[in-house]
């Protein structure tokens, strides 16, 4: 805990994004940017946390985040991607998506492409409540149902998907280069191929029943079938989106809205959620109880590196712990990663030890030693 | 009526002078004022002023000491009732000291600001802000003592002092100016730190000062050793310690009549720095009042004399002295400040003067509010009534959380403070949260849970209603009916069953199947929805061939009356091509109902038939063509079950 600081920032944080790092080296993120929300003027921010050099064990608690620099943004911030190291992609509740240019010289942001009112009905603006991108591919959807395809170096939208469902999209992500997943606001997720010319979802996976609204999506980093979503009762779900049609496993996690959930990019044992109950959970598998993972592979001696960046061929033999796992029998540990907090912890991040989060308290943690 | 405590303060409105009149109406918040016209029409003007009360929410450094303290008050709130009085004190205690601390820290921020800042404007603006906050913290932590802790004789003083040396602390920066100076013993500034020192009873400072002096003077070298002698052995008293009030006071006095000796045989006699700081040690309240630069407010001279004259001073006699040394310290003709009135009420251990007069002095109910929850934890403000409200710490958390509702962004915070307001906080908070404007599902939800997590079933209906109806307005039929499920509103999903019932007569489709379809037991909500998924099921099956199935369906969305007559038309003819099938589906018994059902159409048609316009004649002329066609394919397939019968084959429905 004590790892963990707060700042207040005068601003009700509605995302945290950590910058990306390059993959050649093995750094930890020092920057991330953030979007507020509900304000008369909202902004994105840039924030530094100040060079780590090394591990930074034993200072543990370094200075605050430091504000680097600030630009206003139309609307709240609904979702934020980062496209590149230098760009961002903002999307909006007046349903424009934006791309802003870091300048890390000067430390100024800019305005480097933008569409406004992509997402609208035929008489008013309908907010665009996620993105997901994979440079130069810009992928958004709003409350108008609509899916809509972008590239950073083109100004007109590429491709429009109609009535790609009847309710509000919640979320998005890449499940493959060209499929993508949404999740709803009636308990659904769908597949869709952007190869097809076709507007409907090559799958619909639903939760049974009670069609709760799911807020949040994110795929595992390395097995791609694997999915985790998170809904408006706080439960975590895992799918596997190759079989059947609903959830794998359902775990109890938050007692309100879970609004992110995010595997670790890097060591997806490891995953998080946050919700409008104001916690942050840290779930962690362990792959079996009390051993140690290299004297798993028993008689079959092919050894598996779990912390392998991906997977080599023949993964399916490789049965992740998110599928096989059941919370009953202890496999899975969570802890609360804030003291008691009130408000909801609207957004999170995890890049490498890093763990940022905002949340409508108006403050953000940072978190430089995540035990992963 | 009673009397008014203070004149009120006059705000003018701009552009509404030379005897316009004015018109104004409350807000929740504030109040908005316009211009009202008696004149011709044409030459008023068409501005609304907004008159804020409390512009204090609007300033970023201090949002984050709203959102800070909130934190705070959540955890207050959480104490449990049946701690042992002792735990709780000292919980108490610390959590005074968060909300003092959280005040600094803003404080601090709004001081590096107000100096960095090159507008003079801002920086007045700022430079005031930290001046009331400074005040804040001063009376809040008078108030953590004398209250909170209610520290008793002997340890009194000493958070006294501390209270003092906490905000007096200019001492330090000059002391820091001074040792840095080339001779430090030479500075013009050295004997005023020395003398600061004593007055603040920081004998340690003081002595280590004296040092530097007494090298540079080896002739008055005896002097200086019995200086540091009367100040090294001045007692304080020891909270922790075993010795008892009594022995103190004895040690203290034998200590006084040393110091008093050697002010009466003219010790010091020669240097008249070291003089007078005897004469203060001896509690000197002339040499005390020549010092009052040094000493600035009248509350470091109650705290200095208490020092040198009354170390045992007693919480119930503090009233005594307070009022006497601020006698003494303003000049006759200067009137007390509010500051100084506020602190005489806490001297006088008067909760509810203090409380009173900051709620006047201070432009926002941040304070106020915060200090009184606390106070009333402690149990202090119990025998207090209000004759309106609840109580005291209810009505001065209503305000303040109000104030919070106007905010666009601080609203949410409110929510916990009407939560803890046992009396009236639900009925603000009802009537508060319909006012928050839904720019997103995202905030419609946050606000949704809100009033669902409180039972607040009337508002959560409203939401709903609020998103179904711009859904709807958008053509956003799936939405629509989304919301007006969560709302459990049957009559808004009639209406939008309808609409999708009239698309798909206009379209020959059905639109927002994924939603239709995965219905579930949502679909009981309302007949009309009902007969929406069911007939939607009835197509689906017809689409899989599975005729017998969806005859069977089709007949009984007809014969339960659950299908608005408007739509019964739609159902027969859906029957048709069911009836041209070349095998029978339809059972003998169900010709027989779907027989009848055509002929109550037909005979309502009949009787609706005189009198109306052209269109519904072509309509119902059409209506009577379909009419005829399935009464001749309805006996076609009768009279194929009769000879299917007579066969002796095994008909459908045998």
């Amino acid at each position: 805990m004590e790892s963990v600081n707060a700042k207040y920032v005068s601003q009700k944080i509605s995302k945290t994004r950590w910058r990306p790092v390059s993959h050649s080296s093995l750094q930890q993120p020092d920057i991330f940017a953030t979007g507020s929300w509900d304000n008369e003027d909202n902004k994105i921010s840039f924030w530094s946390i100040g060079n780590h050099g090394s591990s930074g064990m034993d200072e543990g608690f370094e200075g605050d985040p430091q504000l680097l620099c600030e630009h206003k943004h139309d609307g709240d911030v609904l979702d934020l991607q980062f496209l590149d190291q230098d760009r961002i992609v903002t999307t909006s509740s007046t349903g424009a998506v934006t791309i802003f240019r870091h300048h890390q010289n000067s430390q100024t942001i800019s305005v480097s492409q933008r569409w406004p009112r992509v997402h609208r009905y035929p008489c008013d603006n309908a907010p665009c409540t996620g993105v997901v991108c994979s440079s130069p591919e810009i992928v958004t959807v709003g409350e108008d149902g609509k899916i809509i395809v972008f590239r950073a170096d083109q100004e007109g939208v590429i491709r429009v998907i109609e009535n790609a469902d009847s309710s509000t999209i919640h979320a998005v992500t890449y499940l493959r280069t060209t499929e993508i997943l949404t999740v709803n606001s009636i308990g659904q997720l769908k597949l869709w191929d952007l190869r097809q010319q076709s507007n409907s979802p090559s799958q619909i996976l639903s939760l049974s029943g009670d069609r709760l609204p799911l807020h949040c999506v994110d795929r595992h980093p390395n097995q791609q079938h694997i999915v985790a979503t998170g809904g408006q009762d706080g439960m975590l779900c895992v799918w596997d989106v190759r079989q059947g049609s609903t959830p794998f496993s359902l775990m109890e996690a938050h007692s309100a809205e879970m609004w992110e959930v995010h595997f670790h990019p890097t060591n997806p044992d490891h995953l998080f959620t946050c919700s409008e109950d104001g916690s942050l959970l840290h779930w962690e598998t362990s792959t079996h109880s009390d051993m140690p993972s290299f004297l798993q592979g028993g008689r079959n001696n092919s050894m598996i590196s779990r912390s392998a960046m991906a997977p080599a061929g023949g993964n399916q033999s490789l049965i992740s712990t998110w599928l096989s796992g059941d919370s009953s029998k202890g496999r899975l540990e969570t802890t609360h990663m804030l003291p008691s907090q009130t408000l909801s912890v609207n957004s999170l991040d995890v890049l490498g030890q890093c763990l940022v989060c905002g949340t409508d308290g108006e403050a953000i943690f940072v978190n430089r030693q995540v035990p992963v | 009526m009673e009397e008014l405590d203070v004149e009120p303060a006059i705000t003018n409105i701009p552009a509404a002078s030379d005897g316009k009149h004015l018109g104004f109406a409350w807000g929740p918040g504030d109040i908005l004022a316009y211009e009202t016209l008696y004149m011709a029409p044409g030459s008023g003007c068409s501005f609304i002023h907004e008159v804020r009360k409390d512009e204090d929410i609007y300033s970023p450094i201090l949002r984050k000491l709203f959102n800070e303290s909130h934190h705070i008050f959540v955890g207050l709130q959480t104490i449990r009732e049946d701690l042992p009085s002792k735990n709780k004190k000292t919980q108490f205690v610390s959590i005074s000291k968060n909300y003092r601390s959280v005040i600094r820290a803003c404080m601090e921020e709004l001081q590096q600001v107000a100096v960095s800042t090159k507008v003079a404007e801002v920086a007045t603006q700022y430079g005031n802000q930290v001046s009331i906050l400074l005040a804040i913290e001063l009376i809040w932590n008078l108030c953590e003592v004398l209250f909170i802790d209610a520290a008793p004789a002997g340890p009194l003083l000493l958070h006294l002092l501390d209270w003092v040396r906490l905000h007096k602390g200019d001492v330090d920066e000059k002391a820091r100016e001074v040792l840095q100076s080339e001779s430090p013993a030479e500075h013009h500034d050295y004997w005023d730190v020395v003398v600061s020192y004593v007055l603040q009873g920081r004998f340690e400072e003081a002595r280590q000062m004296l040092v530097k002096q007494a090298t540079l003077q080896p002739a008055a070298r005896n002097m200086y050793k019995l200086m540091d002698t009367l100040l090294s052995k001045m007692p304080f008293y020891n909270p922790g310690g075993t010795q008892t009030l009594t022995e103190f006071d004895v040690k203290w006095r034998h200590w006084h009549e040393e110091v008093d000796r050697c002010l009466q045989d003219n010790s010091f006699a020669s240097n008249q720095h070291l003089e007078i700081i005897c004469k203060i040690l001896v509690g000197d309240e002339d040499t005390l009042l020549e010092h009052k630069e040094l000493l600035s407010t009248w509350y470091h001279f109650l705290v200095t004399r208490l020092l040198f004259c009354h170390p045992t001073v007693k919480p119930t006699e503090l009233h005594y002295y307070a009022q006497s040394c601020m006698t003494m310290f303003l000049d006759l003709r200067s009137v007390p400040e509010p500051l100084d009135s506020i602190l005489l009420a806490a001297f006088e251990f008067d909760i509810h003067q203090v409380i009173k007069d900051c709620s006047i002095a201070l432009n926002n109910w941040w304070f106020v509010a915060h200090l009184t929850d606390l106070l009333d934890h402690c149990k202090l403000l119990q025998s207090h009534n209000l004759h309106f409200g609840s109580n005291l710490r209810e009505f001065l958390l209503l305000e303040y959380a109000s104030g919070l509702f106007t905010h666009h962004s601080l609203w949410q915070l409110a929510v916990d403070y009407f939560d803890n307001c046992p009396e009236f906080g639900h009925v603000y908070l009802e009537l508060q949260i319909e006012r928050v404007p839904l720019d997103t599902e995202r905030k419609a939800l946050k606000v949704l849970r809100i009033c669902e997590q409180r039972q607040m079933s009337e508002q959560v209906r409203s939401i709903c209603k609020i998103m179904a109806m711009r859904a709807l307005r958008n053509n956003r039929l799936g939405s629509a009916l989304s919301w007006s499920i969560r709302a459990k509103d049957a009559a808004f999903a009639t209406l939008i069953s309808e609409r999708f019932l009239q698309d798909y007569c206009a379209r020959g489709t059905f639109s927002d199947l994924d939603l239709i379809d995965n219905l579930g037991p949502a679909m009981l909500l309302s007949d009309r929805l009902t007969f929406l998924v069911k007939y939607r099921e009835f197509h689906k099956l017809y689409e899989e061939n599975r005729f017998s199935e969806a005859a069977k369906l089709l007949l009984s969305l007809i014969t339960a009356k659950i299908a608005p007559r408007s739509f019964w038309m739609t159902l027969l003819t859906d029957a048709l091509p069911l009836l041209e099938q070349k095998e029978v589906i339809f059972s003998a018994d169900q010709t027989h109902e779907l027989m009848f059902c055509l002929e109550e159409l037909t005979s309502s048609l009949n009787t609706t038939a005189p009198g109306t316009d052209r269109t519904m004649q072509v309509r119902i002329s059409s209506c009577t063509q379909t009419c005829n066609r399935l009464q001749i394919k309805i006996l076609r397939c009768k009279s194929a079950i009769t000879i299917a019968m007579r066969k002796g084959k095994n008909a459908p429905g045998f």
